[in-house]
């Protein structure tokens, strides 16, 4: 579609929601060509910014009129590509939408915009003795509409789940223009869970009811210094061997320990081959004896350092250096791929090695920083772009990690999403039955293919029409309920 | 019939004591694999077959009764892949397992562990599927999630006999949609379910219940509010707060569960917290009520915002019919039972009544289950904006309406 056949639809736009919320300068559409996955880019075919679900309802009934692809957009955070634009098409970003509606605290929930950061919420309720679970390392930016749609998790998620465990409405609008409300005490099909984790392409979020949870009454983190990732490995194992739960176990390997020294001078064990953090909280009680579980657990295992933190300033210090590790690597490499894979916890220490084997086959170096308690691998995979065939080189390893995964039952995304980056993996973890099975529930919500088109899954293929023999008229239609199908 | 047999599936008859609602299949089936029940589902499209998914049968009197049914398929001997029926990942604390295992044999293979899976409040002789179909959960719900939460992947097999699979074995996955949100709670309406792969807990050093018997009450419900409140807020941190009301003019008891380690001196704690809204006991078995429901014949759940729970409780008392009314009060998701003879009038003044009280506060209400005979006249289900999209998801996976018809929410 060439850009003057979105004269009409941005005008439309321009009457809609006032000039200044339409974006159609190509200078300033450039913003916003690429979310956190870089090197996917597509200059959007206009940009608005609505400030209300009855906008963006009305926006997308305009696309819906002349056949429009739109993607909404948050803070652009995405490792996946999921806000990845289209040229022909209309990106619809929520950042006017940063309003906390309620804070509801006898209820434990708050209700919020989807431009409404992570964070924010979190602040919003910590002086009440509440939080917001789900943690992504971007939450100081990453809004709670992108959220929703990759069902982020984030280093806490091992003991409290994702994103899809802690919201508990959501109103969205349909591809269709349609405004729905979602909750969990309605009855029917689980549709809020369906929708949160669909990449967008099942409608957009304009509010979202989130559960907040206590502050525990203790946080303990620990670090401990192994001179190998094997040791370090087999002290996880033992310790959700023995039947604890922490908040969190992260572990890193001795190239991103160093690459998060050059970055932020987090002073972690010299000679570490690998670190290991554990944060344990919950009744102090529990959370002591877990404690003495956990260091002895580790020390058994080879751990020739721990610290500990019991307040939230040693807490940061200790934090700092995994908190940074992604753009850490910068420091020591001058581009890098950002993998998510996930492997059973218990077959880390042979896919590590294999990581380590085609590392060396290759000639790339491998960082490898990790949410060991739940096999979330985040290989960051290191090259030099100005070395000729080193970019494509560091691809294949990237790639070969996550057939690594799909090998040993896992999966090719913990929590970045599939969006663009990933499509052509997904017939690798799934069959075809499996894949149009997922379009059955796309075409439900989106028969036209316009909300979000292009992520997620390889071909799509047209919903059509409803597929089946009809047999005489429909038990809904003649009792009224419904009108057609 | 001939085409059934043809699968080489056990198909036979089935005996009065099948009725699904009260409709007589004509044929049960016994599969014993994934691709049997595909086969069954494939000879069921070809001759337009209507068909039932069930486990146990301890709930196949819930929901609306079916339309039609010509075949149920009784999933009691499927097997996976490798002809078990649990797969147990101990280590990575993940189990994949067969929809027709009864709980209480899953919960012996696991346990054996160290592990569980921590739902409760299902009947233990039911199976894994009829658990998700049906999204039964019991007062560890506060603290695990229900079904869906525990849920990290899940096969089916649709009304044609597709077989679609989706999530995996590990607990941490965001590739592809979540079928097991949509299966979970479907009442065998999209397909059958026959395998599900579940994140596991370690089962918890220890347990103690803080039951309080009759709550005060400072002003009627007040009490209880504030007891509820406080406690689900408690650092001490219980895995469940339940209640039980057995008649509607007297106070409810209020009892919640402390479990793992130091679980004694978190009573402890609790149990000065309760003290103030009547004499607090400790104890190291639940209440003979706890995790059961109030009743069988005739049974609802209620559902509103944690907040409004002592409303919800003060509106049923309201309605003026003898209700018992026992769940997760914290959570705010209540049963109530009614007696049998409620009689077809009363209960539908009682059922209409209350969900308008319930939509007042924000929630809602599900009639579990009700004779026939007296729930004629009411949806059993309740509205919900969500219909139209509900309908046009039937309408993709099941297009000749031939799965579970008619015993869901908006007669899907």
């Amino acid at each position: 579609m060439s850009a003057k056949t979105l004269d009409e639809p941005a005008r439309r736009f321009e009457e809609l929601l006032g000039p200044g919320s339409v974006i159609t300068d190509p200078v300033r559409l450039r913003t916003y060509e690429c979310d956190g996955l870089t090197h996917h880019r597509a200059t959007p075919g206009v940009v608005v910014l609505p400030e209300s679900a009855e906008q963006i309802a009305a926006v997308v009934r305009i696309c819906n009129e002349y056949g429009l692809p739109f993607v909404a957009r948050g803070a652009g955070t995405g490792l996946s590509g999921g806000a990845l634009p289209r040229t022909d098409g209309v990106l619809v970003v929520t950042s006017k939408m940063r309003r906390i509606l309620s804070v509801d605290v006898p209820n434990r929930r708050a209700t919020v915009e989807p431009g409404v950061t992570n964070l924010a919420i979190t602040e919003a309720v910590r002086d009440l003795g509440y939080y917001y679970a789900p943690d992504p390392s971007s939450q100081q930016v990453c809004t709670i509409g992108g959220n929703v749609a990759e069902n982020s998790g984030g280093a806490h998620c091992l003991k409290y789940g994702f994103t899809v465990n802690h919201v508990v409405g959501l109103e969205i609008v349909t591809p269709d223009g349609d405004i729905v409300e979602l909750a969990d005490v309605d009855s029917g099909y689980d549709l809020l869970g369906t929708f949160v984790g669909s990449e967008g392409t099942l409608g957009i979020a304009t509010k979202v009811v989130v559960r907040l949870s206590r502050l525990p009454e203790t946080v303990t983190t620990l670090l401990a210094a192994f001179e190998d990732i094997e040791r370090g490995g087999r002290a996880v194992s033992a310790i959700i061997g023995g039947g604890i739960v922490p908040a969190a176990i992260e572990m890193m390997d001795a190239l991103a320990v160093e690459a998060a020294e050059a970055a932020v001078a987090c002073a972690y064990p010299e000679g570490a081959g690998a670190v290991l953090i554990v944060e344990l909280d919950g009744p102090a009680e529990e959370v002591a004896h877990q404690f003495g579980e956990v260091t002895r657990i580790c020390r058994e295992n080879g751990a020739f350092e721990i610290r500990v933190a019991d307040d939230p300033v040693e807490r940061a210090a200790i934090w700092r250096g995994r908190k940074s590790a992604f753009a850490a690597v910068g420091r020591i490499s001058p581009a890098y791929i950002v993998q998510d894979g996930v492997v059973p916890r218990t077959a880390l220490p042979e896919v590590l090695a294999r990581i380590d084997g085609l590392s060396r086959e290759y000639g790339i170096r491998v960082a490898n920083v990790f949410h060991a308690g739940d096999g979330n691998l985040h290989p960051l995979v290191l090259f030099d772009d100005a070395e000729p065939g080193a970019g494509e080189r560091a691809e294949i390893v990237s790639g070969r990690i996550l057939d690594l995964c799909i090998e040993h039952g896992g999966s090719i995304t913990g929590e970045h999403g599939v969006g663009v980056d990933k499509s052509r993996y997904m017939p690798k973890m799934f069959s075809d039955d499996d894949l149009d099975t997922m379009q059955l529930v796309r075409c439900a919500f989106d028969p036209r293919g316009l909300s979000n088109p292009g992520k997620i899954f390889p071909t799509p293929r047209l919903c059509g029409e409803v597929p089946g023999v009809r047999k005489g008229v429909h038990p809904l239609v003649e009792s009224g309920q419904a009108e057609h199908f | 019939m001939e085409a059934l047999h043809e699968t080489g599936v056990t198909v036979h008859p089935a005996t009065p004591d099948r009725t699904v609602g009260g409709v007589l299949p004509r044929w049960v089936a016994l599969p014993e694999s994934t691709d049997e029940v595909a086969a069954l589902m494939r000879v069921s499209a070809a001759h337009d077959l209507a068909v039932v998914p069930a486990g146990g049968g301890t709930k196949l009197g819930w929901g609306d009764p079916p339309e039609r049914c010509d075949l149920l398929i009784d999933t009691r001997r499927l097997l996976l892949g490798n002809g078990s029926t649990v797969e147990h990942s101990a280590g990575d604390l993940v189990a994949r397992v067969s929809a027709g295992l009864a709980l209480d044999v899953l919960d012996s293979t696991l346990s054996r562990f160290g592990q569980e899976l921590a739902l409760d409040g299902v009947p233990r002789t039911g199976t894994v599927g009829g658990m998700l179909a049906t999204a039964v959960a019991g007062p560890r719900r506060f603290r695990y999630g229900t079904a869906r939460d525990l849920l990290i992947g899940i096969t089916v097999v649709l009304a044609d006999g597709t077989i679609a699979s989706s999530g995996g074995n590990v607990v941490k996955n965001v590739a592809g949609y979540d079928l097991g949100k949509l299966f979970t709670g479907s009442y065998g309406t999209l397909g059958v379910i026959t395998e599900a792969v579940f994140r596991l807990h370690p089962i918890p050093a220890d347990r103690r219940w803080i039951t309080v018997e009759r709550v005060s009450q400072a002003g009627a419900g007040h009490g209880t509010a504030a007891l509820v409140t406080e406690l689900a807020a408690a650092l001490a941190e219980p895995s469940a707060i339940e209640l039980d009301r057995p008649d509607p003019l007297g106070a409810p008891t209020l009892s919640a569960l402390v479990e793992g380690v130091a679980a004694g001196s978190r009573a402890e704690t609790l149990r000065r917290l309760m003290d103030g809204y009547g004499s607090a006991l400790i104890t190291a078995e639940a209440p003979a009520w706890w995790a059961v429901p109030p009743g069988a014949d005739v049974l609802l759940e209620l559902r509103v915002p944690p907040a409004a729970a002592h409303l919800a409780l003060r509106a049923v008392a309201a309605r003026g019919l003898p209700a018992r009314v026992r769940g997760s009060v914290a959570s705010a998701v209540l049963r109530v039972a009614l007696p049998a003879d409620v009689g077809e009038a009363a209960f539908a003044g009682f059922v209409t009544g209350l969900r308008d009280d319930l939509r007042e506060l924000g929630g809602g209400l599900t009639v579990l289950t009700a004779p026939p005979e007296i729930a004629r006249r009411v949806d059993r289900w309740g509205p919900s904006g969500a219909l139209p999209l509900m309908r046009r998801i039937k309408e993709r996976f099941d297009p000749d309406r031939r799965m579970s018809p008619g015993r869901f929410a908006g007669g899907i």
